[in-house]
């Protein structure tokens, strides 16, 4: 490891990676179209292109997962054969993976060690570790409990084990897959001083992201990928998120989508005291109060995991709970007896889930089927009292394709054969169309393309238009901002306090989700 | 019942619950490394059918054991191959193995012998015989503890103090050495081990083939010391039992001890009915007392003990997402 780190000091002329002519197909799928691209040393260099853009190909390519079609690596000027990780390893990458790879109930000393132990006895290289651990953590701001369990330490934590175990293996060039997704804007930040630190250190990044935002916060140098090639390499300095997104979709992009201000009407929904337990009788809602008026968009903020995915649950009538919810004034069935999505259906809530592949869809089944689940029993749909229509059922779903731009046009295919923007736009159609008084969408452009998700956008807030409320759940902050009339945030089971997108910041909303108590409770 | 009487069911308790000991931590490499095994008691009984049919042949004790390790070696390859090569359900290599060999036992012996699907009955060196351990005449004089190490702890076949060995040596393997951690490793997220760079496939086999050889040395002492040769079903399900100790153990290795002399002391409660009619003062069916293990199985196997979390990997093929 010594020499590569010497050279990539001394020789600031030879790249840190340097991709020649990478090609990787997968069947007639050519996921790496001949890119190349240089990483220049002690730089953070970011990659960023929408998903299936073949990021996360190139990326397992260079840390040994997958054998390139044709092309070479250099590393450090010097032509390197990485056959598999320990390959990888050896010539001094460190992935830190968008799922961490890390064992739940090992401590951290123990995950560290995993694959890079010093001998066929545990106690010496837990020592050594214990003691390595000690100065990184001094070094670039990476403290953690060594003798912490992993599934007791928070996500941000966990990802910092992450880091901590490429550093531990003399890592000097570091790969980061979507390392944000999962944390808190303060987590995000602290990542990102990190980074910062690491770069002072010589050390090389590459920080792969489909957020525009982070990509000119950190990266010195940007590469786009669009459709398996590499579109552009441009200086963050020198961009702009607006180029950057029409470099990604190859055209222009709304970041925003337009939308004049809500002009609220009745009580549509007014949830009072919502209490609910799970099976294993912990409380993970714990007394909501919310109210959602007619014409407007109350946004959910908040990260995963702090009740938001039980309050559509409870909603969408698959979960019990106490407390209160009216819904058009009247009373609806909390107990879970009574409920099911058709009856909650009946009384205008339409659902479009946060978990499409397991709630929303059946992937196995074609998309005329899918746009026929949930309303299965509308007269439409039914031919005499026994058949269904499915002529009809198709017929309707042709228009819902033609109407909603679903990609490719086709209702026979199985929703899995479709991209994640478009199963969420089959999703949309079915529940948008049907005229709900009030939508609840959780994480609406979870792994969906930068320009589907100017249309779905747009979508919710038409519907807002046309006078409907909406239940918007999503971790993405900026989606929130952009998107909601009114902002709730949800922290372990509670909301934290609520604001308008005008009078907030994101660093406000983010102490909130992070749990700190509203000490000046002003707009509401 | 007297001091007397509970150290023969103790002692008897012991000797029975060394094969479910040996099964237990079998099971417990494989699974502890992500693959589930239900064949233990398949391979159980072909290492009791071989070691019991060399031992016959050769005269040797040893030899048998020898046979018997690699008659459950071969089973636990198929499985492997079954399950971690070609990423088949690991159920159904499991349970079909059991069938293969439920009617190869009885059929090779057959064949061998012409003794009914037996293996003639073995005497002498072709049999472990117990052994005395040290100092029972010098202890003898001690209250309570000296009977106790007399009857109860002395005068067992080697292999019930292998077994009892193991215990211990599996515990450090698993949490003091590199291989143990990346067994344990492996069966939670065997992810984590393939980007460390460490061969998913190679541990798995690694744990496969330690359950092979601590099940063939459960099959052998099933038919060259607990009995004296091999019957048709002699393991009579005691494959699944150890599963249902490995789960109530939570699959450790201590507590795979207990959870075993607990299967063991139930085993030798219904060999002697006399015993529980004498402190129960009322007659219980033997044939109630015969389930009475199996019956705990079924208690145990249905979670009614306590939360067990399986390694979390485990029943899982491993394929490498990108």
């Amino acid at each position: 490891m010594a020499p590569a780190q010497e050279t990539g000091r001394q020789a600031t002329a030879a790249p840190a990676i340097e991709l020649r002519g990478i090609s990787k197909a997968f069947g007639p799928v050519q996921a790496n179209k001949d890119i190349s691209i240089r990483v220049m040393p002690g730089t953070i260099h970011g990659i960023i292109g929408e998903n299936g853009a073949g990021k996360s190909t190139l990326m397992s390519i260079l840390y040994g997962f997958y054998k390139a079609d044709a092309g070479e690596i250099l590393i450090h000027g010097r032509e390197a054969k990485i056959t598999d990780s320990q390959a990888a390893i050896r010539a001094g990458i460190g992935m830190v993976f968008q799922h961490f790879k890390l064992v739940q109930n090992f401590t951290v000393l123990e995950n560290v060690i995993l694959g890079a132990e010093e001998g066929a006895l545990l106690r010496p290289s837990l020592a050594k570790a214990r003691r390595e651990l000690k100065r990184l953590a001094e070094e670039y701001e990476l403290e953690v409990d060594p003798d912490a369990l992993v599934e007791e330490l928070s996500v941000g934590h966990q990802q910092r084990v992450e880091i901590l175990k490429a550093l531990y293996r003399q890592a000097d060039i570091l790969i980061l897959d979507e390392p944000t997704g999962v944390l808190t804007p303060a987590e995000a930040d602290h990542l990102f001083r990190i980074l910062a630190n690491l770069r002072m250190q010589g050390k090389t990044i590459l920080l792969i992201t489909h957020k525009l935002r982070e990509i000119m916060e950190i990266t010195d140098t940007v590469s786009v990928m669009r459709r398996g090639e590499m579109t552009a390499t441009v200086t963050t300095a020198g961009t702009s998120p607006e180029e950057l997104a029409e470099l990604m979709v190859g055209r222009k992009v709304l970041l925003h989508v337009p939308k004049a201000p809500a002009n609220p009407g009745r009580t549509v929904l007014e949830i009072r005291d919502l209490r609910l337990r799970d099976a294993t009788g912990v409380e993970r809602i714990k007394g909501i109060d919310l109210t959602i008026r007619a014409g407007e968009i109350l946004g959910i903020a908040g990260v995963a995991g702090n009740g938001q995915s039980e309050l559509l649950e409870v909603l969408g009538g698959f979960a019990a709970a106490t407390g209160s919810v009216r819904m058009n004034g009247e009373e609806i069935d909390l107990t879970g007896r009574h409920s099911d999505g058709q009856t909650r259906r009946a009384r205008g809530i339409a659902h479009v889930p946060e978990d499409r592949h397991h709630l929303g869809l059946i992937l196995d089944f074609s998309a005329w089927e899918n746009i026929a689940f949930g309303y299965h029993n509308a007269p439409e749909y039914q031919k005499n009292a026994l058949l269904m229509d499915n002529a009809a059922i198709i017929a309707d779903t042709e228009g819902k394709i033609e109407r909603f731009d679903v990609r490719p046009p086709n209702a026979f295919l199985p929703a899995k054969s479709f991209s994640g923007g478009n199963q969420q736009k089959i999703v949309l159609a079915r529940e948008i169309e049907r005229n709900p008084d009030l939508l609840l969408v959780g994480q609406p452009t979870r792994g969906v393309d930068i320009g589907a998700i100017e249309f779905i956008h747009k979508r919710i807030v038409e519907l807002r238009d046309a006078g409907k409320a909406v239940l918007l759940v999503s971790v993405e902050l900026d989606e929130i901002m952009s998107l909601a009339d009114r902002i709730a945030v949800m922290f372990d089971g509670r909301i934290m306090g609520e604001r308008l997108p005008a009078d907030t910041n994101e660093r406000e909303l983010g102490l909130l989700m992070a749990g700190v108590a509203d000490s000046a409770e002003t707009a509401a | 019942m007297d001091y007397a009487t509970l150290l023969q069911v103790l002692a008897s308790t012991l000797r029975l619950a060394t094969p479910l000991l040996l099964a237990c931590l079998a099971g417990l490499y494989s699974e502890r490394s992500g693959i589930f095994d239900i064949g233990l008691e398949g391979k159980m009984l072909m290492a009791a059918m071989a070691s019991g049919a060399i031992a016959a042949m050769t005269g040797s004790a040893w030899i048998g054991l020898a046979a018997g390790i690699g008659a459950s070696l071969l089973l636990a390859a198929l499985h492997g191959v079954a399950s971690i090569t070609f990423r088949g359900n690991q159920l159904i290599s499991g349970v079909a193995l059991n069938f293969v060999a439920s009617g190869a036992t009885v059929l090779i012996a057959q064949a061998l012998f012409q003794q009914g699907g037996r293996t003639p009955p073995l005497t002498g060196a072709a049999r472990f015989e117990p052994l005395a351990l040290p100092f029972v005449d010098t202890l003898k004089g001690v209250p309570l503890f000296g009977p106790f190490y007399a009857q109860v702890l002395s005068g067992h076949s080697i292999l019930v103090y292998l077994a009892l060995a193991a215990v211990p040596a599996s515990w450090w393997l698993l949490y003091r050495t590199r291989f143990g951690l990346r067994l344990r490793a492996v069966g939670e997220n065997p992810e984590s081990v393939d980007t460390a760079g460490v061969s998913v496939i190679r541990l798995r086999y690694t744990a496969v083939a330690l359950t092979g050889v601590l099940c063939g040395v459960a099959g052998a002492y099933m038919a060259t010391a607990l009995q004296a040769g091999f019957g048709r079903e002699m393991t009579a399900g005691r494959g699944y039992i150890a599963l249902a100790a490995l789960i109530f153990a939570k699959w450790r290795p201590w507590s795979a001890l207990w959870a075993t002399l607990l299967f063991g002391f139930l085993q030798a409660l219904a060999l002697r009915p006399d015993v529980i009619e004498g402190t129960l003062h009322m007659k219980i069916p033997v044939s109630f007392l015969d389930a009475l293990p199996y019956i705990l199985t079924v208690i145990v196997l249905a979670g009614f003990v306590g939360r067990a979390i399986p390694p979390r990997a485990g029943g899982e093929p491993y394929v490498k997402e990108r």
